[in-house]
């Protein structure tokens, strides 16, 4: 099966371990992987912001750039969910909205590819750790993704997960809300990583490279010893 | 603005909030209780997204026709011999309810919780005009007595207080000696209501829905006060927002089911009144004179525009009570008697974005509000949808955020200017980097390395690594 990485700006910037993780993961399921060099970012900072004229030059941008491959797949569901949103954003042009449409529709966020998708449900990874799963708000509400990771994370040899008090809380990231609106995030956050310490997990995990850098920056600003995973690190895991 | 609540800046109002650590506390406890008994009352059901879908095409069917049924409501309240008047502003209702309560030279109004009656502002009109205004839900009742503390949430307005401080309220200001038990603190203020009922000459209730089909209105509580204003006063003013509305008794079926589960995870609460007109010749209880006050107050601006959904709203506060930022900042800091996320929505386009500019933006868009809505208001898109209009139609963005965002559309549509930027990235940041972490961000990083520690850039992006691996044949 051909895939199209889309590796997400932060990825690629801030966590480059994720998308090679994210790419030996889906070779090793089989995928035939390529990387459209020209992508760059989805466009959410602008389109959240307020900025729809600016988000819609990057979103035809992204349409181009994806409009050969066959799926496309990303190691985050907040940024997957803005593929999808970009219909909405042309829906008074409908040849672009038709464009749109079509790479919402085959577009994945990583887990939601190897269960939906692929049909595979153990990735035969192991992790000897005690961790607990943040659902990121995106991810599970406006994607839709609600048990892939779950059922993968299960699977992993030796990983032993806590449930996560407030699960349906959002960490406080929210985009430029984590800069906008400090005192409010601050609180968000700190309630996040709260319950995460609560849980006595020594990793944290999550599929959105957006809130693992909110909650594991406060996790570091207080020194917590609570080590941060990005959900493809921890499946592409093997204890030698 | 009527019903603005503060002239604090919003920075500040949240400030004030963060720190009032009772309050918290309170909020979070009670979202914690609403939200674990709304979910049980909802999937009880089995059937809960039928329900939302058909709750939502209810509403949006009743706005889009929304001049058929008022008039069929209007005509058919005053075919039972009730009087209708369409106010567009909140000075032509509080000018007709005052005028109204001179004719029946009333001296004292009983009230029923009420949200369009605050938004209007009303008894600071009806007092104005020598009124004695009493409110009789008990959390509206402990506010007023307490110096007119403004509700802080659309279904338990006294939310942010303790049984502490009513007992305080009670003491001081109507003689309270016993203790704050909450059965003590409920029999007094019984007690204290009993009497204001008796002696009440004007009754004046909100409107959950209003019945198209027969020009009823019906009331949904669960302390029976609502039943007492109506039946008891000669004369009863119904205030109602223009889009409660139903078509039939059916529709209301379906909508009380939908408000009681989702407000506080009831099937059904104690009171459901309905009523029609005033009182027939030979009825025993009920008002001799009824008259329905149709607010529009900005509304019918509403509708028809991108933000006619938020029209939706039937006042559960499901949102509210599923909103992490409400619940870290509290009612009052949205500075409108409309908190949380329907607040956020529906306070500027009510109120103006002069007064409300930061609500849109103070939500980090997690739609657990979205999710939770009975009647399916996409409240997370309104609030981008508010933030397009701010940056778009209003250009009130700020100038620094205007030019980031150019250079944003110009670097991520340009691969060529995004790849040359991002490859910096990791040099231009290592002065600042310790550890793979930067602590003290300059310039826009600031307020995120206020709170948090930023990482540092990768020395080698994805891209690069992808190539060399790529070159080297894997």
């Amino acid at each position: 099966m051909k895939v199209s990485l889309f590796i997400t700006c932060l990825a690629d910037v801030f966590y480059s371990n994720v998308g090679k993780h994210t790419v030996e993961l889906l070779e090793k399921l089989g995928c035939e992987v390529d990387f459209p060099e020209q992508q760059t970012c989805c466009g959410q900072p602008a389109y959240n912001s307020g900025y729809h004229k600016e988000t819609k030059e990057v979103a035809k941008h992204m349409i181009r750039t994806f409009e050969k491959s066959d799926y496309v797949v990303g190691p985050s569901g907040s940024c997957v969910a803005m593929l999808h949103e970009y219909s909405h954003l042309f829906k008074d042009e409908p040849v672009w909205k038709e464009k749109a449409e079509k790479l919402a529709d085959k577009s994945y966020e990583l887990t939601q590819f190897i269960v939906d998708v692929l049909k595979v449900e153990s990735v035969n990874a192991s992790l000897p750790a005690c961790a607990t799963y943040h659902k990121s708000c995106h991810m599970t509400r406006l994607l839709g993704v609600k048990d892939a990771p779950g059922k993968l994370l299960e699977q992993v040899e030796g990983l032993d997960i806590k449930p996560l008090p407030n699960s349906h809380d959002c960490c406080g990231f929210g985009g430029t809300f984590s800069v906008k609106m400090v005192p409010i995030s601050e609180q968000m956050v700190d309630e996040k990583v709260r319950h995460v310490e609560e849980t006595g997990a020594e990793v944290l995990i999550g599929a959105d490279c957006g809130c693992l850098m909110n909650i594991g920056g406060r996790i570091n600003r207080k020194g917590k010893p609570i080590k941060v995973m990005h959900i493809a690190e921890v499946l592409n895991s093997e204890v030698k | 603005m009527a019903m603005k609540i503060s002239d604090d800046k919003f920075f500040d109002r949240v400030e004030k909030g963060v720190n009032n650590t009772f309050m918290r506390s309170a909020v979070a406890s009670a979202q914690e209780r609403m939200q674990g008994k709304r979910l049980a009352a909802t999937e009880e059901l089995g059937n809960w997204e039928e329900w939302r879908k058909l709750g939502e095409e209810i509403r949006t069917h009743t706005l889009e026709n929304l001049d058929y049924y008022l008039e069929q409501l209007s005509e058919n309240v005053v075919k039972r011999g009730g009087h209708v008047f369409f106010a567009s502003t909140k000075e032509e209702a509080n000018e007709y309810i005052t005028k109204v309560a001179k004719e029946k030279q009333a001296k004292k109004v009983v009230k029923s919780k009420s949200m369009v009656t605050e938004e209007i502002h009303l008894n600071s009109a009806l007092e104005k005009a020598g009124c004695e205004v009493v409110e009789t839900d008990l959390g509206e009742y402990i506010l007023q007595l307490d110096d007119h503390d403004p509700p802080s949430h659309i279904v338990v307005p006294a939310l942010h207080k303790n049984k502490e401080q009513i007992r305080d309220t009670f003491k001081e200001k109507r003689g309270y000696d016993k203790s704050e038990i909450p059965e003590e603190l409920a029999l007094f203020a019984r007690e204290q209501l009993r009497q204001e009922f008796l002696s009440a000459d004007l009754g004046i209730t909100g409107c959950n829905f209003a019945v198209a089909e027969s020009g009823s209105i019906s009331l949904v509580t669960n302390e029976g006060n609502a039943g007492l204003v109506t039946a008891l006063p000669k004369a009863q003013i119904t205030v109602m927002g223009m889009e409660r509305i139903v078509p039939t008794w059916e529709e209301l079926d379906i909508m009380v089911s939908l408000l009681c589960r989702s407000s506080v995870g009831q099937k059904l609460t104690s009171y459901i009144t309905g009523l029609t007109g005033p009182k027939d010749e030979g009825d025993v209880d009920g008002p001799e004179e009824f008259h329905l006050v149709i607010v529009d107050n900005g509304r019918s601006n509403i509708l028809g525009t991108e933000f006619q959904s938020a029209l939706h709203c039937i006042r559960c506060a499901a949102c509210v009570n599923v909103c992490p930022v409400y619940r870290h900042v509290g009612g009052h800091s949205y500075g409108s008697i409309y908190a949380g996320p329907i607040g956020a929505v529906l306070s500027p386009l009510l109120g103006g974005y002069e007064d409300y500019k930061e609500l849109p933006y103070a939500s980090s868009l997690c739609a657990a509000c979205t999710d939770a809505c009975p009647v399916k208001i996409p409240l997370h898109e309104l609030l981008i949808k508010h933030r397009r209009k701010i940056v778009e139609d209003e250009k009130k963005s700020p100038f620094g955020e205007k030019l980031a965002m150019k250079g944003f559309q110009l670097a991520a549509s340009s691969p060529s200017l995004y790849k040359t930027g991002t490859k910096s990235a990791s040099s231009v940041m290592a002065p600042f980097t310790k550890e793979n972490n930067i602590q003290k961000g300059p310039g826009p990083m600031k307020p995120w390395t206020d709170v948090r520690d930023f990482p540092a850039p990768s020395k080698e992006r994805f891209r690069d690594w992808y190539k060399k691996r790529e070159k080297g044949g894997k």
